[in-house]
């Protein structure tokens, strides 16, 4: 987590030097703007892998919920009841993934993919193309700005991101919930044989997930002002890229939230630094991410060998 | 102790898995303040009775009483709250965690908000673990220590909850007697404080030592109750297999002069694992490895075996220098290595007895040769048969058959690739009597048949019983080489362990 | 042959469900010496995706998985057009573009079995980065090729059938040949089912492990080629995209546990088959075609947990619990 934090200040200072305008506040401001619904969702996924699960269905739930959000706008339904169907459609899926997994002992990364297959079939029955919002508080929400000091801005989703960080890194290391999910990524047997609840917190984590998938989805919806099925395709791979640059290990048991949030911001900060270079294609923030993401990885085997 | 009643009665406890009546209406009791052993073969359903006794598995029929009442645990969850805690045979805590978390997830002390209070779990569970007289860094990481320390964890665990039933599942397998003595007393005292201790192990003189009371069960009944201090060491053996077993004599002949080399290690070591060293292995000649859990036992198999590089000295084979750096070159030289941790080292659960029997000789040959079936069929049959495996089935899978078959598998893959030298890391840990004495058997015939053998084992009389001469280790060092003669006795064997090489 | 039932029945249940809805579904007529209808045309469109996948058993039989086989599959198809665009041979393209496709396994099979990287993470390195190494090669272009020999690897005849399907039938030979003739099979077994005991009974798990995932790579490559083949363009973007989570979907379909060890490879050509049938099916049947997914969960849901000993013990096997039950009849008694 402390070379995600290097790397960040390292990318910062780098651009700073080589581009005009780029080493101010405001650029760091933008990467939490541009990628406050990325960080929700890697937040929830973060919950996922610490228990050694993985979860596909995040991109496709992100999407479900801004088209659904969408076209009940567009129904005439209230901005507050949308929003709250929303995020209890995450939770019912979450919620169910987790259950099959657990109760049937499927593995997560089939069951959360047929979540995954779900919810952007749900999204092509509602419609297959994009439905634009235009409901008043939505866009409301979308152009406030919060004004910070000195000329420095955020917008409101970045709120919630910054909020749903911290309830969800208190509730990782202060609640019994949360270190149910620690042990139940060190070792499920020894988890269930301790007395944890191991299935609750299997089934909690999933649900979490799909929560935070659908606030995510609001979140992108506020961002976009529209509902569509091709929306955050892909966003799975940003967010498990997110979450391992940030330290956690992908088998469960070991990483902190705040080392998510580095990786999200290191992501970020990569598509900025592409779009003040200009003369690069977009196809290298790919790139530059499978490459980071094998430098973290490396590391990460140098360290843990070194520990053992 | 015989006025008080029972604090958990089990009657008529029946128990079917697919194809195995497991358990066939057992009674079971256990007084408050007692330590009561639970002794059985493998497969006499020792386990299968714990586990229904904490609710991992229903019951098919009987009941179960806890103070009177009747109770049907839907887990260890509720077994633990209802004041039936378990410490298994494998360390069951989360090596992620810190040894105070370890102590008490999933009871944390919380404030009314519910959040965890961190100070105080620390501060409880240095209070634990030094009644234990353990000074350990609760705030580490659990993977930092050593398994025994792991398994003091556990059971510091287990006495926190305010127990009144104590179940220890062979918790001494991987403890040196130092810390036997150590969870001895600690047994002692929580005895004293009325709790009733279940316990289970395979060293009956552990058992004679710690237990007041013993059940015995084989093939999935009840043989008896009995007080423990009634019952000789040898009618507890023969309840426990059903014959009489034959006199322990020592199982090599007379006394040979092996006098052509066959592995030797000159100044073999690795950094931190075992200090160089100097052995020498002839043809036809049994070498036991004798010394604490720890002692470098297992290291000098795995140097020998190549699963391990040296960091300095060589091993010359017939004389001549080679480099092992692969168990295949090893094996190329005609090496076996059948490692102690069945499950993790030996086994490939999934497949199939055939499979697991073939597999090492396959590997040889390389797998752009395969190994013709009816070849297959012979050998699997010659040694199904030789080494008595049950069931004699060779398409079943190896995870179905007991500990001491799974065993004998593993040993006839192997066997098959008739090698020069064999080493056994504890081939008779965990299995039950009678696999035990055929196995023993076996490295004798082997012995006499021209065969080298290191021979690893915690159990010293097997080691005496087995070995033409004992090379003792202590501390990561080999500190002696004795010749099994009439002199040496698991008494100064002992000694020599103690008092690091020189024999009294 | 119990766990090719499940798989056997779906992919059953649904030609019949294509026989009741289509006239001459089971149909196959020869025109131009060339043999046509429906059942040759699942074979001829799943035949990438059977390729895939076959690839991929191996690779989950050892433990593993393979994220980066759509990357590959568009790496391929963009570096044979590519070079055929530039006036190279068909034969030199195809052997760059399968040669560049072995070095990429290679790759993966090296950060897996060299380095020790979970499976998952090292592929999706490649995963991500070979999608961007795709469009790099096409310069975010569509590059079109006009070429008959390239067009026959994945649009052409031969001998009166689709040059794919007999692809697809020769590596499925070759590979049953190696696993199960040789003994590659019972290794790559041992190795996904338990890699330490496998090393120290002498086998080489490294080498395996790098085979597996180099094989995988060369099947994704070449069903590139057939994709591109087909079409005559190479698409770096949308090339094999999500064609990783069919065939992994087609290998657990087909009673590969993900867990390594076990593998079947008459079971993954079923798990494809059924897939692409399903594709098929959904047109058939007159179903909007953006349903199409929701119908691969539902089947993906259905033959998981038919396969899953929990969901079986749980609806099939009621495990007599006499003391609930016999609760449960007495309220009956009493509310009655």
């Amino acid at each position: 987590m402390l070379v995600t934090a290097g790397l960040f200040a390292a990318m910062f200072v780098a651009g700073g030097v080589r581009y005009e305008g780029f080493a101010t506040g405001q650029i760091v401001l933008n990467v939490f703007i541009d990628n406050g619904f990325l960080l929700v969702v890697a937040v929830g996924l973060t919950f996922v892998i610490l228990t050694g699960g993985i979860d596909l269905s995040v991109g496709a739930v992100v999407a479900l919920s801004t088209m659904v959000s969408a076209s009940l706008l567009q129904a005439g339904w209230p901005w507050w009841a949308v929003i709250a169907l929303v995020l209890a459609m995450g939770v019912v899926l979450g919620g169910g993934m987790g259950a099959i997994i657990h109760f049937f002992g499927i593995q997560p990364f089939i069951v959360t993919l047929a979540g995954m297959f779900l919810a952007r079939g749900l999204c092509y029955t509602i419609g297959t193309d994009s439905i634009p919002i235009t409901d008043p508080a939505f866009t409301a929400f979308a152009q406030t700005r919060i004004d910070l000091f000195a000329d420095l801005w955020i917008s409101p989703s970045v709120l919630i991101a910054v909020a749903v960080v911290l309830v969800a890194a208190y509730v990782l290391h202060y609640t019994r919930f949360g270190r149910a999910v620690y042990a139940t990524g060190g070792s499920e047997q020894s988890a269930l044989l301790m007395g944890l609840p191991v299935a609750r917190t299997k089934i909690t984590v999933y649900t979490v997930s799909g929560l935070c998938s659908a606030l995510g989805g609001v979140l992108l919806a506020f961002y976009m002002l529209s509902g569509y099925g091709l929306h955050a395709v892909g966003m799975e791979l940003d967010a498990i890229a997110a979450v391992v640059i940030g330290g956690t290990l992908l088998t469960g048991g070991s990483g902190y939230l705040l080392g998510t949030v580095l990786g999200v911001l290191v992501l970020g900060l990569i598509q900025t630094v592409i779009s003040f270079e200009g003369t690069l294609s977009s196809w290298w923030t790919k790139i530059f991410i499978g490459a980071l993401l094998l430098v973290f990885i490396l590391l990460q085997r140098l360290m843990s060998r070194r520990g053992a | 102790m015989t006025a008080s009643t029972p604090v958990l009665t089990m009657t008529g406890i029946s128990k079917q898995f697919p194809g195995v009546k497991a358990l066939d209406g057992v009674d079971f009791r256990l007084l408050p303040g007692e330590v009561h052993a639970l002794m059985g073969e493998n497969g006499a359903g020792k386990s299968t009775l714990i586990k229904v006794l904490t609710g991992v598995h229903d019951i098919d029929e009987g009941r179960i009483e806890l103070d009177g009442a009747r109770v049907a645990f839907t887990g260890p969850l509720a077994a633990q709250q209802a004041g039936i805690s378990t410490v298994y045979q494998e360390v069951n805590l989360c090596t992620n965690l810190s040894v105070a978390e370890n102590i008490f997830i999933g009871r944390e002390p919380r404030d009314r908000w519910g959040r965890i209070r961190w100070k105080e779990v620390r501060r409880r569970a240095a209070g634990i673990l030094a009644r234990l007289d353990l000074d350990i860094d609760v705030t580490a990481s659990l993977s930092a220590y050593s398994l025994a320390v792991q398994q003091l964890v556990a059971i510091a665990r287990a006495i926190d909850v305010q127990a009144k039933v104590l179940i220890l599942d062979e918790p001494t397998s991987s403890l040196d007697a130092g810390e036997v003595q150590q969870l001895f007393r600690v047994m002692r005292r929580l005895k004293d404080d009325g709790i009733a201790i279940l316990f289970v192990s395979h060293f009956l003189d552990q058992i004679y030592e710690i237990s007041d009371r013993m059940t015995i069960l084989r093939n999935g009944r009840l043989v008896g109750e009995y007080l423990t201090k009634e019952l000789p060491q040898v009618e507890l053996v023969a309840k426990m297999i059903g014959q009489e077993l034959a006199e322990l004599e020592r199982l090599h002949g007379t006394a040979k002069v092996f006098d052509r080399p066959l592995v030797e290690a000159r100044e073999l070591g690795r950094a931190g694992a075992i200090e160089p060293f100097t052995l020498t292995i002839h043809e036809g000649e049994v070498v036991g490895l004798a010394g604490l859990l720890g002692s470098g036992r297992t290291e000098i198999a795995r140097l020998l075996f190549g699963a391990d590089h040296a960091s300095t000295g060589e091993i010359a084979i017939g004389g001549t220098p080679q480099p092992l750096r692969t168990p295949r070159a090893a094996m190329s030289h005609k090496i076996a290595f059948c490692s102690e941790n069945r499950r993790s080292e030996g086994l490939i659960p999934d497949l199939t007895v055939r499979e697991n029997l073939v597999l090492a000789l396959q590997a040889a040959r390389g797998w752009t040769r395969p190994l013709p079936r009816s070849r297959q069929d012979e050998l699997v049959s010659r040694y199904v048969a030789a080494l008595n495996i049950r069931p004699a089935d060779p398409d079943q899978l190896i995870r179905n058959l007991s500990g001491g078959n799974q065993q004998k598998v593993l040993l006839a893959r192997w066997l098959i690739l008739e090698p020069r030298l064999l080493i056994l890391d504890e081939p008779t840990r965990g299995i039950d009597v009678g696999a035990k004495a055929e196995i023993q058997r076996l490295v004798a015939e082997l012995s006499g048949g021209g065969m080298a053998v290191l021979f690893i084992s915690a159990e010293l009389e097997e080691v005496l019983r087995l070995s033409h001469r004992v090379a003792v280790l202590r501390d990561r060092r080999l500190v002696a080489e004795l010749d099994n003669d009439d002199r040496l006795t698991t008494e100064s064997l002992m000694e020599t362990i103690a008092g690091g090489g020189h024999p009294a | 042959m119990r766990r090719l039932l499940w798989p056997l029945l779906a992919l059953a249940a649904l030609l019949l469900l294509n026989v009741a809805f289509t006239d001459g579904f089971l149909s196959i007529q020869i025109k131009d010496g060339h043999l046509y209808g429906s059942l040759i045309d699942i074979l001829r469109f799943g035949a990438p995706l059977i390729l895939v996948s076959l690839g991929m058993t191996l690779v989950i039989a050892t433990g593993g998985i393979d994220l980066s086989v759509g990357s590959v599959v568009a790496i391929s198809g963009a570096l044979a057009c590519l070079q055929i665009s530039e006036d190279a041979s068909v034969f030199t393209a195809v052997a760059l573009a399968l040669g560049l496709c072995l070095a990429l396994g290679a790759w993966n099979g090296f950060l897996v079995a060299g380095i020790g990287i979970q499976p998952i993470i090292a592929t999706l390195i490649l995963m991500v980065a070979g999608r961007g190494l795709a469009q790099l090669i096409t310069d975010g272009q569509i590059i079109t090729v006009n070429s008959p020999a390239y067009k026959l690897i994945g649009g052409g005849y031969w001998l009166t059938l689709p040059f794919g399907i007999l692809v697809v039938a020769a590596i499925w030979a070759v590979t049953a040949f190696l696993t199960r003739r040789l003994a590659l099979g019972l290794v790559i077994e041992a190795v996904g089912g338990n890699p330490v005991a496998s090393r120290l009974a002498g086998i080489d798990a490294r080498r395996v492990t790098v085979m597996a995932y180099t094989a995988c790579a060369l099947c994704a490559g070449i069903a590139g080629l057939m994709i591109s083949s087909n079409v005559s363009s190479a698409d770096g973007n949308n090339a094999g995209l999500w064609i990783e989570l069919d065939a992994i979907l087609a290998v657990v379909i087909g009673g590969t546990s993900l867990t390594g060890g076990r593998f079947s490879l008459t079971g993954t050509v079923l798990g494809a088959l059924i897939i692409q049938t399903l594709t098929t099916t959904i047109y058939s049947i007159g179903v909007p075609p953006e349903t199409t997914l929701l119908f691969k969960a539902l089947v993906v849901t259905t033959v998981c947990l038919l396969q899953s000993p929990a969901f079986r013990a749980k609806v099939f096997h009621r495990r007599p619990r006499p003391a609930p039950k016999a609760a449960a009849e007495e309220k009956v008694k009493v509310t009655a």
